[in-house]
């Protein structure tokens, strides 16, 4: 009888601890798959804010100065795809933090420091989730050669082409170079590269997306037809 | 462990029903501010968690100052620095 007793409470004991388990890591992923999209979706209210209240300011009278001022984490340009748009009401829009940092990354898509600034002569580098927060490159591989990658900034829109996509090795960060892969080489023109994993919940290899400046337009002179085509289209 | 809780929960049923919804929030909100975003950083190949971007921070440096990794293109570039 005592016997009896023991093996059952033990029994009890493992069968509510696996249940206990099951359920942690169910809400593990609840976690991952939908309270850090939450809390990208403040950070990227928050930015947005900032970003209107900073770009609404008169410019520095030094250009030069404003990019020492940037701050990790600090809103930095305002990415917009047409191809992933939700709709013509719902227009994808993510504002680019400095730094590719885990709390950077948390706020939205991030610019590799040491890579060059929108419009900039080489390698403009944006990295993003693809699974959490906010996921913002989760369907960067429906971008197809000639998509427009339009990169907002105070006072000027750039727009860049798809030219390509890779997949690569989580260590390929020659793509992150001045001219993607070349290194060594002094670079002749603006390029724009987007990484984020692959595949989707995985981090085995990386998906790359390359991209070359194709229009700079002041934003005094209105809007690059990249987002005004997309939108009439849609 | 359970059938301990709810024995020494006080108050009858509708005390205890209130107690183990307390305790069971209390549980969920310790794991989702505290354990989860900890364990989150320490699973960066994990198949839940991105680790993309993570990575890239560490790689950058050593990359820039290293030559170019051995490519498939067979390129014999000896740059060991990122300027040209």
């Amino acid at each position: 009888m005592r016997f009896g007793d023991a093996v059952r409470t033990a029994l009890r004991g493992v069968g509510q601890t696996l249940i206990t388990v099951g359920v942690v890591l169910l809400l593990f992923c609840v976690y991952e798959l939908k309270i850090t999209n939450l809390v990208t979706e403040r950070e990227q209210e928050q930015l947005r804010e900032e970003l209107a209240q900073a770009w609404a300011e008169p410019p520095p009278p030094d250009p030069a100065v404003r990019p020492a001022a940037v701050e990790l984490g600090e809103g930095i340009a305002v990415l917009r795809i047409p191809r992933l748009d939700d709709d013509a009401d719902d227009p994808y829009a993510t504002v680019v933090v400095e730094g590719t940092s885990p709390a950077d990354l948390k706020k939205g898509p991030g610019r590799l420091v040491e890579s060059d600034r929108p419009g900039e002569l080489g390698n403009l580098v944006i990295s993003g989730h693809r699974t959490t927060y906010g996921a913002p490159f989760a369907d960067l591989d429906r971008l197809a050669p000639g998509d427009a990658v339009v990169v907002e900034t105070r006072d000027t829109w750039y727009t860049y082409r798809v030219t390509g996509t890779e997949i690569v090795a989580p260590s390929a960060v020659e793509v992150t170079l001045p001219v993607p892969k070349r290194p060594g080489v002094e670079p002749t023109e603006s390029v724009l590269t987007l990484t984020t994993c692959h595949p989707r919940y995985s981090a085995r290899q990386r998906m790359v997306v390359f991209a070359r400046l194709d229009e700079t337009l002041a934003k005094s002179d209105g809007d690059p037809a990249a987002l005004t085509v997309a939108a009439g289209g849609g | 462990m359970y059938v301990w809780i709810w024995r020494h929960l006080p108050g009858g049923v509708p005390g205890k029903l209130l107690g183990s919804l307390l305790l069971l929030t209390a549980a969920v909100l310790v794991l989702f501010v505290w354990v989860f975003p900890a364990v989150e950083q320490r699973l960066p190949y994990s198949d839940v968690t991105v680790d993309a971007p993570t990575e890239q921070p560490t790689e950058q440096p050593a990359e820039r100052l290293e030559p170019a990794p051995p490519g498939g293109s067979g390129t014999p570039s000896p740059a060991a620095a990122p300027t040209a």
